[in-house]
């Protein structure tokens, strides 16, 4: 309700700043709520204050799930907004719909403006590019994924280090427990996203074939191997006693981590807000856990959050709009400033350079992390990125053979291989309408 | 004197019923039709790329293991929602319509959680038994069950069910209360002087006077817990843990809507379409022969 009103409110000034000759108006969709609400309305009215040819105007969708839904409802009406934000797992959905988007790249260059994508991360615009490096959709918040560790609770189990590989975190879950976090030694929000999609890269195993789907819709599930069962058979095997304990399919249970009841949580690096907000502990955050005997563990880790995708049959005029605007947005300065107060990934090497340069990492390391992380070495096919269609669907499905196995109602063996079975019959089917 | 109606014209009481079709056919036939169209192809997202299938929605349907076990799900999670809404909505009833004091202050604090929004009346339970932060999932905890919706599936089961019955418990008391009231306190009293007990009373005069009551409940209950509980369903366990809480209408919003794949999500919506009609007309062929009206 809240975002809402302000959403309206700005709009509400917008309107009434607006001067008397036309102005070429540009319908940015998007799905941010509380401070990141704030922002995105900040950005478009110092795009709009900067200059007068064009005018931005930002409307709250609901969820990444509600404003996809939205914009694909207004697209099939005929008028779709000219950005909409779409979150990483929608990607594949957008890209097959070669008739409704409008590749940022060409847009950019069709408009004049000046566009190198090489000055981009390349971790992050990596799973919005085609296989031949095409940009198709604009980063705009992304985060990955980190372990928040609760420091007051290591000590008071005697644990020296923050664990650093799988085996470690098991120690160091036992140790919690006995030391009285009887009820939640580590955990993970987000399980899909983390157990199998972030844990694939970081192992440098394919999570599926064709370079994870980037290379085409013709692609297989894979992440039924021995080094995803053995995680999950660990996990099973410390869930009977609460060592590890499950914490859902999206971030419902992240309180648990600042409530101080599980001192060890795997969830997002853009979870530092709510951190920073409630913990009443020392906390940091440090690299994902790796099986050491796996070969090329640690690879790197791959993005989440959300793009920013233009839609297609817009006027020349509005396109130059637009484009201006994403040029706007990729500012050194504006990146860099974002990246501080939002805890977003900057886009740019240019401004991860700029606030590394200006010692904030050194004050703050563990805001460092998450761009260690995606950097921790050259992608490799396998840590590029996801693409796989219907992408929302296959999330549902893992996180329940995930549940199934965590439950004891299936081995982990079992359960991977039916939560792979399960997601190559939809991708097939995604394959069938999307292939043409 | 001609008491009956009398429409000169031929054309004005179809004039007349016009608004109300319209409204019957924009807002059900047209919809209606649609799912059943949809049905039959496959589409992307963005409605770019169509194909006509013919049944091959229903045949996939059909031969998937998930469809199966949300019909199971459907028909567990719609009875024990059903049984619970209305025994203790009746119960309630009964005892709102005794003489005691404050009773206009029950009746109204009984009728309140009408009014909650179905994903509002889930975030209430969810908040509730949640097992780490919710007061009755932590009692739950230290009275040593170790409460967890999250994994155990008869768990969440259990929380959608309560959510579920709570919501419609104020509705269902609504009427069996109107229904109560309308029955002669004569006959009640006639039977008391006659020496029947309150029970014997409750079961040989009332509960028979309320089977329009009850039978009419009965439709709208069974309506409802097929179609209007998935916001509850959906904020509570998103159809969670694995399947366990997934029911068929939950399915086609979540295979329909989160999902994309509209031509599958079209046909279990007609299919879920056809079973309401078939239940609703046995409700009305066998179990109205029992009512007396």
């Amino acid at each position: 309700m809240k975002h809402h009103f302000t959403a309206a409110i700005s709009m509400l000034a917008v309107m009434t700043a607006a001067p008397a000759f036309a102005q070429t108006e540009i319908q940015w969709w998007h799905a941010m709520t509380g401070a990141n609400n704030d922002v995105v309305n900040k950005l478009a009215a110092d795009f709009n204050a900067a200059q007068t040819e064009f005018k931005v105007v930002a409307t709250y969708k609901g969820s990444y799930a509600d404003t996809l839904n939205a914009g694909i409802a207004a697209f099939r009406a005929g008028n779709a907004p000219h950005i909409m934000q779409v979150f990483e797992v929608g990607t594949a959905t957008m890209m097959a719909a070669k008739g409704a988007i409008k590749p940022v790249q060409d847009m950019m260059k069709e408009a004049g403006e000046a566009f190198d994508p090489k000055s981009y991360l390349p971790a992050i615009t990596g799973y919005y590019s085609t296989a031949k490096g095409e940009m198709l959709s604009f980063p705009f918040n992304s985060s990955t994924m980190v372990m928040w560790v609760n420091k007051d609770a290591l000590k008071k189990a005697n644990i020296a280090d923050v664990p650093k590989t799988w085996p470690e975190v098991f120690e160091a879950g036992k140790k919690l427990k006995a030391a009285g976090y009887d009820k939640c030694g580590f955990t993970a929000a987000w399980s899909p996203w983390a157990l199998v999609e972030q844990f694939s890269a970081w192992h440098n195993a394919p999570m599926g074939s064709k370079a994870n789907g980037l290379d085409g819709f013709d692609t297989e599930m894979k992440f039924n191997s021995p080094t995803h069962v053995k995680l999950l058979t660990d996990l099973v095997n410390l869930q009977k006693d609460k060592t590890y304990d499950y914490s859902g399919r999206a971030n419902e249970n992240e309180g648990r981590f600042t409530s101080g009841e599980c001192p060890i949580m795997l969830t997002s690096s853009g979870f530092f807000g709510n951190v920073k907000a409630n913990a009443k502990f020392e906390f940091t955050s440090a690299l994902m856990p790796y099986y050491p005997d796996v070969a090329g563990a640690p690879q790197n880790s791959i993005i989440g959050g959300a793009s920013l995708w233009v839609m297609g049959g817009k006027s020349a005029a509005e396109y130059k709009g637009i484009a201006k605007f994403f040029t706007f947005l990729s500012d050194t300065d504006r990146q860099a400033k974002l990246h501080i107060e939002s805890g977003y990934l900057p886009i740019t090497k240019a401004a991860y350079e700029k606030v590394k340069a200006s010692g904030f990492y050194t004050q703050n390391p563990d805001r460092e992390t998450p761009i260690k992380s995606l950097t921790n070495k050259e992608p490799t096919e396998n840590s590029r990125g996801l693409r796989f269609g219907n992408m929302v669907q296959i999330r549902d499905m893992i996180s329940e053979e995930l549940e199934n196995a965590l439950a004891g109602k299936k081995t982990p063996q079992q359960a991977l291989d039916d939560a792979v079975n399960r997601a190559n019959a939809t991708l097939r089917q995604f394959e069938r309408t999307a292939g043409r | 004197m001609e008491k009956r109606s009398v429409f000169g014209n031929r054309l004005l009481p179809y004039l007349l019923l016009a608004p109300q079709l319209a409204i019957t056919i924009v807002f059900f036939y047209w919809p209606a039709s649609q799912a059943v169209w949809m049905s039959f192809r496959i589409q992307d997202a963005f409605g770019i790329a169509t194909e006509f299938v013919w049944f091959e929605n229903y045949t996939e349907l059909f031969k998937s293991r998930a469809y199966y076990e949300a019909m199971w799900t459907t028909v567990v999670f719609s009875s024990w929602v059903t049984v619970l809404s209305m025994g203790t909505a009746l119960l309630l009833a009964v005892m709102a319509d005794k003489q005691i004091r404050g009773a206009t202050a029950y009746r109204t604090l009984l009728i309140w959680p009408y009014a909650v929004a179905p994903a509002i009346a889930g975030v209430l339970w969810l908040f509730m038994f949640q097992p780490s932060l919710g007061m009755v999932g932590r009692s739950l905890r230290a009275m040593g069950i170790d409460w967890n919706p999250l994994l155990d599936g008869n768990h969440a089961m259990i929380l959608v069910i309560l959510a579920a019955t709570w919501k419609q418990i104020s509705y269902n008391f609504l009427f069996f209360l109107a229904g109560l009231q309308s029955i002669p306190k004569s006959l009640i009293e006639a039977a008391a002087i006659d020496g029947a007990r309150p029970a014997r009373r409750f079961w040989t005069i009332v509960f028979p006077l309320l089977s329009p009551t009850t039978f009419f409940l009965l439709v709208v209950n069974v309506v409802y817990v097929f179609f209007d509980t998935f916001g509850i369903i959906d904020a509570i366990t998103k159809g969670g843990p694995a399947t366990s809480t997934q029911t068929l209408v939950y399915k086609v919003f979540s295979d329909g809507r989160l999902g994309g794949d509209l031509g599958g999500s079209a046909a279990q919506s007609v299919i879920l379409m056809a079973i309401v009609i078939g239940l609703t007309a046995i409700q009305f062929r066998y179990v109205e022969r029992k009512v007396t009206y």
